[in-house]
């Protein structure tokens, strides 16, 4: 751990502490999207509902995107002991993880738009390519602040000493992960049983 | 590191002139900014609400056209729920906070600076509607599908709350970061001031009500611009879908707009009464009693849409149990003021208005909770005599109390105590001929949100409206009078000295204005009320003596050469980021590519400037050689 230059009442780091508090944010903000989504999951207006998913495609990409978190437990430790070689490894597969997962989603929808399920089409569509598609946004950005922290340890910007860079990168990514594994068992596993 | 004020500063740091402003990162300059941006945006809103009441002087007129009246009642609405109550507190947190806890700084001072500008950008965003192509013209709530009408200009509407959401859960994740964890040694929790106690809640309302309404905001906005269904009932879409989470944010939202007011008059009943507040605890535990409780009453403002029975009665009695702590409340206050040495100054009247009022809005309040009651007053302007008893003759008193409370700490200087109770006494009159006819206007039928009073309600109703706008007249005047008394008294008001008032909280321990970094020397806290128990201990029967002079200022620290304070850096990336959310915001109003993408790119480069900028004191995790002479607790330098 770097030292804590100022002493900080509650003992934790201020940008630690922000980044909890913004991600207690983020669990409502995918909440009422969850939740829209689930009002509406027959609401499909004579279109496709749920039955148009593809659970083995989704799988593997969810399993990418889980194994991604695993990476950033590795580059944050890497960082943490000092060694910013390994920590940049571990960032790029971490990215390039979270690259193919959005790539999947950018496969799916097309795949689904070309079956004739398109966001104007019903509330039960909109809510799906809505929730989804602002969850990969979400990627998407942890995936620039992956990048800018791999450019800025090359550049000297983020010091071998400074592993809590790593570590709110990694707390966000990981909130990122584990709201898909609720996305995924909520709005593909679950509905697509209850059809079967 | 000491070396920094010998090298060439690489961040910019002026400290006066224009770019000084752009660039601040000084909790105290961005509350002042807050502050007077507010009044800008009360000017406009105030406009609006003239025109709406000439509109309804009279039965039948048609000095607006109905298109003209919606937009204006609609961004009055607007206004001054995001543009000034929501601002005006946070100039309030911004400036006092790190005062009162004993601090330097908030734990972001960039990130404070970006709460501002994005408000600013915000407002500006808003307001320039009216130039293209229509202003928002669905009401504050934007119920959809109306709003995602094509003749509805809710586009707006949708892309600027959200922007403004921004500002206010950045500003709240900061405020919570600062408030959890920059207290001065000592300060535990139960020590805090009242008024941080509430903003925390506020805070943690923000933080959980915004991403409910930004997700309102963007199903409106999908429904709006790129013809998504969330909303609309021809496919199956749910419009009671969109009021619900627009009342999951909005009422917790008119608690965020109260509790600020209720945080500044818990500070000044105990100080002009000379009393400690009466049942600290019981007014702490209040304030977060209605901070959990807030969301759970969000469907009483849906009792007359399809909701069911069940809920109608669900939603009826938590609504009325919420009322309880607010009681509470105004118990504490009233018994604050029981048997204490009264000083009737403006700020205390303000504080005893604020009181008075209230209650009257918060009992219209738990008579809108019974559920046939509600569907006689819904939607006609009893509802709105009720908000604004709680709003104007609540909030917006608590605030002003507020400014003329904290004026001399701001300035030096007191504001004149005469034009003073000229205002007050012409804003409670004012205020109570303008709203308090509604209650029987509303009560007679006059319905809400209509451009033309309808003859047919007769001349009682009439008169009513009439005697309303005789108010805004008497309120124009009365906020011209407060107006000069401000500006004057900043120039040339008596000077005030270090305590004017008696005080009992930290921010008072200072010089005023404070100076940059606040204090000298960060205080050790021992007792709530810090400031007045270094003024006075207690004889045997318990009445306050003083203590010999000299124990209440903060003058060392400044004669001890070793001691290096910190302050962070002036930075103008927030500023040059946050101009990016206009061409964002036109880019998505008018659906045009470039713009949006030319609004993202700004804000990706303005992004990496902040991340680079160099940081003067050194990067926030080195350990500096003088680590052990830097104090304990104080500004971060990020
Ligand atoms: C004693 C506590 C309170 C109770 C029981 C209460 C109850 C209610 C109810 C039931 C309504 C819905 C009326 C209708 O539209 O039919 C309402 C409306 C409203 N209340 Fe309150 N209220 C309370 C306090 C407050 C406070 C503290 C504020 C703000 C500072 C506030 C602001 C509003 C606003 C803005 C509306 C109108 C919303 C709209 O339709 O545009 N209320 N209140
Ligand atoms: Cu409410």
């Amino acid at each position: 751990m770097a030292a804590d230059v100022q002493a900080t009442t509650l003992g934790l780091d201020h940008r630690k502490l922000a980044m909890w508090t913004f991600l207690g944010s983020e669990f409502l903000f995918f909440g009422a999207f969850v939740s829209a989504y689930l009002l509406y999951i027959t609401t499909t207006a004579g279109g496709p509902g749920v039955e148009i998913f593809d659970i083995p495609f989704t799988s593997i990409s969810s399993f990418v995107l889980l194994m991604s978190s695993l990476t950033m437990v590795l580059a944050h430790n890497a960082h943490a002991h000092g060694d910013l070689r390994r920590m940049r490894l571990w960032i790029l597969a971490t990215a390039g993880q979270g690259a193919v997962f959005l790539g999947g989603q950018v496969y799916e929808f097309t795949t689904f738009y070309n079956e004739g399920l398109n966001m104007t089409q019903s509330p039960f569509a909109s809510s799906f390519f809505v929730l989804t598609g602002f969850h990969g946004l979400h990627v998407f950005v942890g995936i620039l602040m992956l990048l800018s922290l791999y450019a800025l340890s090359l550049t000297g910007k983020v010091k071998a000493n400074q592993d809590v860079k790593t570590e709110m990168i990694g707390l966000y990514w990981h909130f990122v992960d584990i709201i898909w594994v609720v996305i995924f068992t909520v709005v593909y596993l679950i509905p697509e049983i209850a059809v079967l | 590191m000491s070396t920094s004020s010998e090298t060439k500063p690489l961040r910019p740091a002026q400290e006066t002139g224009l770019l000084s402003w752009l660039g601040t990162t000084d909790h105290k300059r961005i509350g002042v900014m807050y502050f007077f941006t507010t009044l800008v945006f009360f000017a406009l809103g105030g406009a609006e609400s003239g025109l709406l009441r000439a509109q309804l002087a009279q039965a039948e007129q048609n000095l607006l056209t109905e298109e003209i009246y919606n937009q204006v009642f609609t961004m009055h609405g607007i206004t001054m729920v995001f543009l000034v109550i929501m601002p005006l507190s946070a100039a309030f947190f911004n400036y006092l906070i790190p005062l009162m806890i004993g601090a330097r700084d908030v734990a972001f001072p960039r990130l404070n600076a970006f709460s501002y500008w994005v408000y600013l950008f915000g407002g500006i965003f808003l307001y320039s509607s009216f130039l293209l192509g229509g202003a928002p013209n669905g009401s504050w709530v934007g119920y959809a599908p109306l709003a995602s009408d094509s003749v509805s200009n809710m586009g707006f509407y949708a892309i600027g709350l959200q922007i403004l959401g921004i500002s206010s859960l950045a500003a709240a994740v900061n405020f919570i970061v600062t408030i959890l964890n920059m207290r001065a040694p000592g300060m535990t929790f139960m020590r805090m001031p009242v008024f941080v106690w509430m903003a925390l809640v506020t805070n943690f309302l923000l933080l959980f009500a915004i991403p409910v309404i930004a997700v309102a905001l963007f199903m409106l906005q999908f429904d709006t611009l790129f013809g998504a269904q969330f909303f609309q009932p021809g496919s199956g879409g749910d419009p009671i879908l969109y009021q619900h989470l627009f009342w999951l944010f909005g009422h917790p939202e008119v608690y965020i707009m109260i509790l600020p007011a209720m945080g500044i008059v818990s500070e000044i009943l105990p100080v002009a009464s000379k009393k400690p507040l009466f049942g600290y605890a019981a007014v702490v535990f209040a304030g977060a009693a209605i901070g959990f409780i807030g969301f759970g009453v969000w469907a009483h403002h849906m009792f007359t849409s399809a909701i069911g029975p069940v809920a109608r009665s669900a939603f009826a009695l938590s609504t009325m149990f919420i009322a309880v702590p607010t009681g509470i409340k105004i118990f504490n206050w009233v018994f604050t003021m029981w048997g204490g040495k009264l000083k009737f100054t403006t700020p205390m009247l303000f504080s005893i208005g604020f009181v008075s009022m209230f209650t009257i809005g918060g009992l219209s309040g738990v008579t809108h909770a019974i559920v046939p009651h509600n569907a006689q007053q819904h939607d006609t302007y009893y509802v709105v005599a009720h908000f604004h008893y709680v709003l104007f003759g609540g909030a917006l008193f608590g605030l002003i109390a507020g400014i003329y409370f904290w004026f001399p700490k701001v300035t030096g200087k007191m504001m004149s105590e005469k034009l003073g109770k000229l205002h007050f006494w012409t804003w409670l009159l004012g205020f109570n001929l303008t709203f308090g006819p509604m209650h029987m206007s509303g009560l007679l039928g006059q319905p809400r949100r209509t451009a033309v009073l309808p003859g047919e309600l007769g001349s009682t109703v009439e008169l009513y409206n009439l005697l309303s706008t005789a108010g805004v007249v008497v309120l124009t005047g009365s906020a011209l009078v407060f107006l000069y008394n401000l500006l004057h008294s900043i120039k040339r008001g008596e000077e005030s000295g270090l305590d004017p008032w008696d005080a009992r909280t930290l921010e008072w321990l200072t010089a005023s204005p404070p100076k940059h970094h606040n204090f000298d020397k960060i205080p050790t806290v021992t007792h709530r009320d810090e400031f007045w128990h270094r003024k006075y201990a207690e004889d045997e029967s318990g009445m306050p003596i003083s203590v010999p002079a000299g124990a209440s200022e903060d003058h060392d620290g400044e004669d001890d050469p070793d001691e290096h304070i910190h302050m962070p850096d002036n930075s103008l990336w927030p500023f040059i980021m946050c101009i990016a959310f206009l061409p964002f915001g036109y880019g998505l109003v008018f659906l045009n590519p470039w713009l949006f993408g030319l609004g993202v790119l700004w804000m990706v480069v303005g992004y990496f400037g902040w991340i680079v900028e160099p940081l003067a004191e050194g990067d926030d995790d080195d350990v500096p050689d003088d680590v052990h002479d830097r104090p304990t607790v104080g500004a971060t330098t990020h």
